[in-house]
């Protein structure tokens, strides 16, 4: 071989590994951008069971835990967003008491999606209910709609907010199950905190999964049954 | 009435016009505020997320519905006497509309975004309806004000009155179905909402149409035909009474089933500012003391029309602040049976103190209603032509 076949291949070589290492970094951004591409499919519904029995008393870690995770400011005035709250009950008759964390109860047949003019309330294929952020007016419709009490309004300008919970003065806003996390595999917040695992989280249309077979097997109810919205959280031991 | 020097008349006029672009102005500022603070700054929070902007903007727009009477009873229903105040009541009816929209829209927690509403439409959400109806009663409003006021159109007129009659019952349907969808809240999810708000809805814009009327005949120093007058006087009257029917039979339901008695004893008995503004405001100012200056002997004439249209205006605010407020402030009952506490105001009565900027959006919106309706007056001949009655006609009275 003479010397210019040499430098020419040389060349050629030099050129392939420049070229891939000016590429990579965009391609290994591209897919770190777009995340997972396969869309979100009807076969799963995330659900929840929570344990009234084993949840303690004065324990807030949940709350805390959500509040971190989506960048809440854990502020307590009634113009603050909760997205999970402790509620304390009592049996008017009975004189019996219990407390559960009561948060977005992603119904099958949520009102908030009904009511929304914009449709900025909708429903994801694997049944978590979520606001679209760009397309909520702040009518606050939503608001009046919900059985459960689990929307909030932003009501003054957000500063320092967390790049994978978006969130909007002038929006409503309410519990996203941790969808961002949810679509990485991993658990929810609150229901990784809870120090009684008294949050089980998972698929209720998998009949082999968990909760599913907790469900079989142990009495639980949905909040506002009567309603008919067919809840994706569930409670046991109210 | 009031001594009034013709001369100086378009001074008058003028500053009449300066004065509503001044509340305007402060309406419109008072959004501004909002917009850059955020709600924080009205009184409004998560408990009570709709209030005083709603109770300006719900009258408003009820009452556009309502004033329409009087073009259906002469357009539609052919009575002589009312065909000649079409004109006025259309006008007053897009007047109230643009009103209780802008202060609707401007109370928005994203004014800016107002323009999704006309792009993403949500076909289940009766908001989304009410964007097309309240579009529609403009474009008809027009329409059958086009066949009143030119000659070539008149043979239309009956279709176009029609057809407007038709579109502002399902609007204020609609108002009412706003609530009547509510599932879960006590205060609402009942089907006789919209019928209550349609005939609240003739008995609001009955009285507004008479203050103006009646500021309209002083101004051109005019009398009003008190035969006519009186006739209308007791239309007024039906109508309070038939709201005030409504309004009974909405809460004696609710009193005999036993789930609603805790929320019935809030509105009427215990709930502080709610029954009283609901016995005094609507009960008592509201429809009692009306109906007397409507119906008593020897109380008819000009003056206590108006003072009788003035209260009924002062009783469906009242009525509106206990309703739409007093409604979100009873606790909502998520698990019956169960007493609730929380951080998030579970089982507890929702505070709610009105912000003066709410007020400065809410008579913002009805500077809007006054500038149009002045500016409207003026430039075109609205002053009701009354030929005087047949022999039959006061017979019939």
């Amino acid at each position: 071989m003479n010397d210019t076949n040499v430098q020419r291949r040389q060349f050629l070589k030099t050129s392939v590994g420049a070229a891939a290492v000016a590429i990579a970094p965009g391609m290994l951004l591209f897919d770190m951008a777009h995340g997972k591409t396969e869309p979100v499919s009807s076969k799963v519904r995330w659900g929840m069971l929570i344990d009234t029995g084993s949840c303690a008393d004065g324990c807030n870690d949940c709350v805390n835990a959500c509040n971190k995770e989506n960048g809440l400011s854990g502020g307590l005035s009634p113009t603050d967003s909760q997205w999970i709250r402790k509620v304390e009950l009592k049996d008017k008759r009975s004189g019996r008491e219990l407390a559960l964390p009561m948060m977005c109860q992603h119904c099958e047949e949520p009102p908030c999606v009904d009511v929304c003019p914009t449709a900025a309330s909708f429903k994801r294929a694997d049944g978590i209910v979520l606001v679209d952020k760009h397309l909520c007016i702040g009518c606050r419709y939503c608001m009046m709609a919900c059985p459960y009490k689990a929307r909030s309004f932003v009501h003054e300008p957000l500063h320092d907010q967390k790049p994978e919970v978006p969130r909007g003065r002038g929006t409503v806003e309410s519990c996203t199950m941790c969808v961002h996390r949810v679509d990485k595999g991993q658990q929810p917040s609150c229901a990784e905190a809870c120090p009684n695992k008294s949050i089980m989280f998972g698929n209720l249309n998998d009949p082999e999964s968990e909760i599913s077979k907790k469900i079989r097997n142990v009495a639980s109810i949905q909040i506002r049954a009567d309603l008919g919205l067919n809840t994706g959280i569930r409670y046991q031991g109210i | 009435m009031l001594p009034f020097n013709r001369q100086k008349e378009p001074l008058y006029f003028y500053a009449l016009i300066a004065v509503g672009l001044l509340v305007l102005l402060a309406g419109l500022y008072a959004s501004h505020m909002m917009e850059e603070h955020g709600h924080i700054i009205s009184g409004m929070n998560n408990q009570i997320v709709w209030g005083m902007p709603h109770v300006f903007a719900i009258f408003m727009i009820v009452a556009a519905s309502g004033v329409l009477n009087i073009a259906s009873i002469g357009s539609v229903f052919g009575k002589a006497a009312y065909k000649g105040r079409g004109p006025l009541a259309g006008m007053l009816s897009i007047a109230l509309l643009a009103g209780g929209l802008f202060v609707l829209m401007l109370d928005l927690g994203r004014p800016d975004r107002i323009i999704v509403a006309a792009t993403k439409y949500n076909a289940t959400s009766v908001f989304a309806w009410n964007i097309l109806l309240y579009s529609g009663l403009f474009t008809f409003v027009a329409l059958y004000m086009w066949t009143l006021l030119e000659r070539r159109m008149n043979p239309w007129i009956k279709p176009a009155g029609l057809v407007v009659f038709a579109w502002r019952i399902i609007l204020t349907t609609g108002t009412g179905l706003i609530f009547a969808f509510l599932v879960a809240r006590q205060a609402y999810a009942s089907p006789i909402l919209p019928p209550m708000f349609l005939v609240m809805s003739f008995a609001w814009g009955l009285a507004v149409f008479f203050v103006v009327q009646s500021a309209m005949y002083s101004w051109n120093g005019k009398t009003q035909d008190p035969v006519l007058l009186n006739r209308m006087n007791r239309l007024l009257g039906i109508f309070v009474l038939g709201a005030l029917y409504l309004v009974a039979v909405y809460h004696l339901t609710n009193i005999y089933f036993a789930r609603q008695t805790s929320f019935e004893h809030f509105i009427l008995f215990e709930g502080g500012v709610y029954p009283w503004l609901f016995w005094g405001g609507y009960v008592l100012f509201g429809s009692a003391l009306p109906l007397l200056l409507i119906f008593a002997p020897g109380l008819k004439g000009p003056r206590s029309v108006l003072i009788a249209s003035i209260l009924t205006i002062l009783g469906a605010f009242s009525m509106l602040y206990v309703f739409i407020i007093g409604g979100q402030a009873f606790p909502l009952e998520i698990f019956p049976g169960y007493e609730t506490k929380s951080s998030f105001g579970d089982g507890q009565v929702g505070m709610y103190h009105p912000s003066h900027w709410e007020f400065m959006l809410g008579f913002g919106g009805m500077a809007i209603a006054f500038l149009i309706t002045t500016i409207g007056v003026r430039a075109l001949n609205f002053v009701p032509q009354d030929k005087p009655l047949s022999v039959e006609e006061r017979a019939s009275n």
